[in-house]
């Protein structure tokens, strides 16, 4: 999933200050799954602000609303019906939901209420941890299901590099080292003949390297 | 056969153990740091390191330095980090370097930024060391540039490359460097040795494959200047092995000898060293110790250098 970090309140409270009604969107995918930005968390940043612009005194509307997939058309379509009784909106979706927003309602102010962090998993209640790179030429069938793109603090192909501790990267002993973590799977798979075959430099054209990417599938399109 | 000009691809086939040491570029622009440091190794080693940001701090420019130790008459060897350069920037560097005479570089991914000062620089890591270390072997024997198209007038570099026997997991650093070894390296420079039992061992699993007639390997050598130093290494510097009798040997004597005791260990490491099959020479990385390398050197036994 896209995993997102709520904004503290300081820097909300900031950004949403010039604007009297506002409308602050949830979105019920990732973002719900990680407690950044779903119905729960719409709801307790609404109260939140509605208390901080009580206690000020100030004049202040807020209107909620989570949509199934804010980073999909035909969902923020139905943004619609609330756009015009609102003054800008405050997204708690994915910088992806966020852009939607912006797209379709090109003369709303539209700002996001969370950081997105990175593609990930759960390692555990409330812990996520950062998994894949998007570089758009997978190698995890090469590497033992573990991506040193996204795991190695170096991005080495042909790791690991001299700092690797106890299993542990020299970045950060709370990190793991992506290429301890390779050559073991390695090692229980039987292919650790597989880690003295080079990988070749990478071609990042598949990534960033060639500018913003898309996908065009003839036959859905 | 020969595959480049370069004094110490010479020297080490020659089969003399080879001696290389290293000088850290200054923080700032002053051409007299360079000179200073470089003038105390003249006549007592076969390259100088020049290393390439090193810790992650902004200094002078490798190539600059190199340029600066090239000029003096010394024979610098280029250090050159993925970390900084993505692969246009280092393939201009090495035909910049080539084009004023230098022709030994060592390849490596360098210090994460994270433990420099500036943090919150963006890692390039477009290729890693082992891939830069392919890129540069293609330059230089197929005169291609990694993109494919042909230079004019390849450079010919003595191509080197870092190992540490001592970092995680052992079982496998055998195999980094043969990974290494297939990407073409020529030389191989270690991470400091002060547990040489696991070195030697290590040194047995590169025997036992073969891969010390295939590269040619320089003992890491770094004396300790005192107990602190010693426990610096060994609780803050990734990837190093101070085995504990060491820490208790330098502490053991008077602070003011401490200095002479951590040369007497560096000395007995180096006799030591002689003797393992598959060590090609020593790499002393006498850290701002400059000026004592040539005593190191001279009490090793290894003065004078050889001439080519």
């Amino acid at each position: 999933m896209i995993t997102a970090e709520r904004k503290s309140m300081e820097e909300l409270i900031n950004c949403v200050s010039p604007y009297r009604r506002l409308l602050l969107v949830g979105c019920n995918e990732c973002v719900t799954v990680c407690s950044a930005g779903g119905r729960k968390e719409v709801a307790l940043l609404s109260s939140a602000l509605q208390l901080h612009f009580m206690k000020e005194g100030k004049p202040f509307e807020i209107k909620e609303i989570t949509l199934e997939r804010q980073c999909d058309p035909e969902y923020v379509e139905e943004l619609v019906a609330h756009i015009d009784s609102a003054d800008a909106v405050l997204s708690m979706a994915c910088g992806c939901g966020v852009q939607e927003i912006a797209r379709r309602f090109k003369e709303k102010p539209v700002m996001p209420a969370v950081n997105t962090k990175f593609m990930g998993a759960s390692e555990r209640q409330g812990v996520w941890a950062e998994r894949c790179a998007g570089c758009g030429d997978c190698v995890l069938g090469l590497t033992g299901g573990v991506c040193p793109i996204a795991r190695c603090s170096k991005q080495l192909m042909n790791g690991p590099c001299g700092g690797s501790t106890k299993g542990k990267c020299e970045v950060d002993p709370e990190i793991d080292c992506a290429w301890q973590l390779i050559w073991d799977r390695l090692k229980a798979l039987g292919m650790t003949e597989k880690y003295e075959e080079n990988m070749p430099a990478k071609d990042w054209r598949t990534g960033r390297g060639a500018g913003p990417r898309k996908i065009v599938r003839e036959d859905l399109a | 056969m020969m595959k480049t000009d370069s004094t110490l691809e010479k020297i080490l086939a020659s089969g003399q153990l080879a001696v290389t040491s290293e000088c850290g570029p200054p923080r700032g622009a002053l051409p007299e740091k360079v000179k200073e440091k470089a003038e105390m190794l003249r006549g007592c080693v076969d390259a100088v390191n020049v290393t390439d940001n090193q810790t992650a701090m902004v200094r002078m420019s490798s190539l600059a330095a190199c340029i600066l130790i090239k000029q003096m008459g010394l024979n610098p060897l280029l250090q050159m980090v993925t970390r900084d350069r993505n692969r246009l920037a280092m393939q201009s560097e090495v035909l910049g370097a080539y084009s004023h005479g230098i022709d030994n570089m060592l390849c490596l991914s360098g210090d994460h930024p994270h433990f420099g000062d500036h943090p919150g620089a963006a890692a390039v890591h477009d290729i890693d060391s082992v891939q830069a270390v392919e890129m540069v072997k293609k330059m230089r024997d197929e005169g291609l540039f990694q993109g494919g198209q042909k230079i004019d007038g390849p450079p010919k570099m003595f191509i080197g490359a870092a190992a540490n026997p001592f970092a995680d997991p052992f079982e496998l650093r055998v195999a980094r460097l043969a990974k290494k070894v297939k990407a073409g390296v020529d030389f191989i420079q270690t991470q400091c040795i002060y547990n040489v039992d696991k070195f030697e061992k290590w040194m047995q699993g590169i025997v036992d494959r073969g891969l010390h007639e295939k590269v040619y390997i320089l003992a890491g050598i770094t004396p300790m200047k005192s107990v602190g130093m010693a426990k610096y290494m060994k609780n803050k510097v990734p990837g190093m092995d101070v085995p504990d009798e060491l820490i208790k040997r330098i502490g053991g004597v008077p602070k003011e000898n401490q200095a002479e005791e951590g040369i007497k260990m560096c000395l007995e490491t180096i006799e030591r060293l002689k003797t393992v099959k598959g060590v090609a020479g020593f790499h002393i990385m006498a850290i701002e110790w400059e000026h004592r390398v040539r005593e190191i050197v001279e009490r090793a036994g290894l003065l004078p250098r050889p001439t080519f």
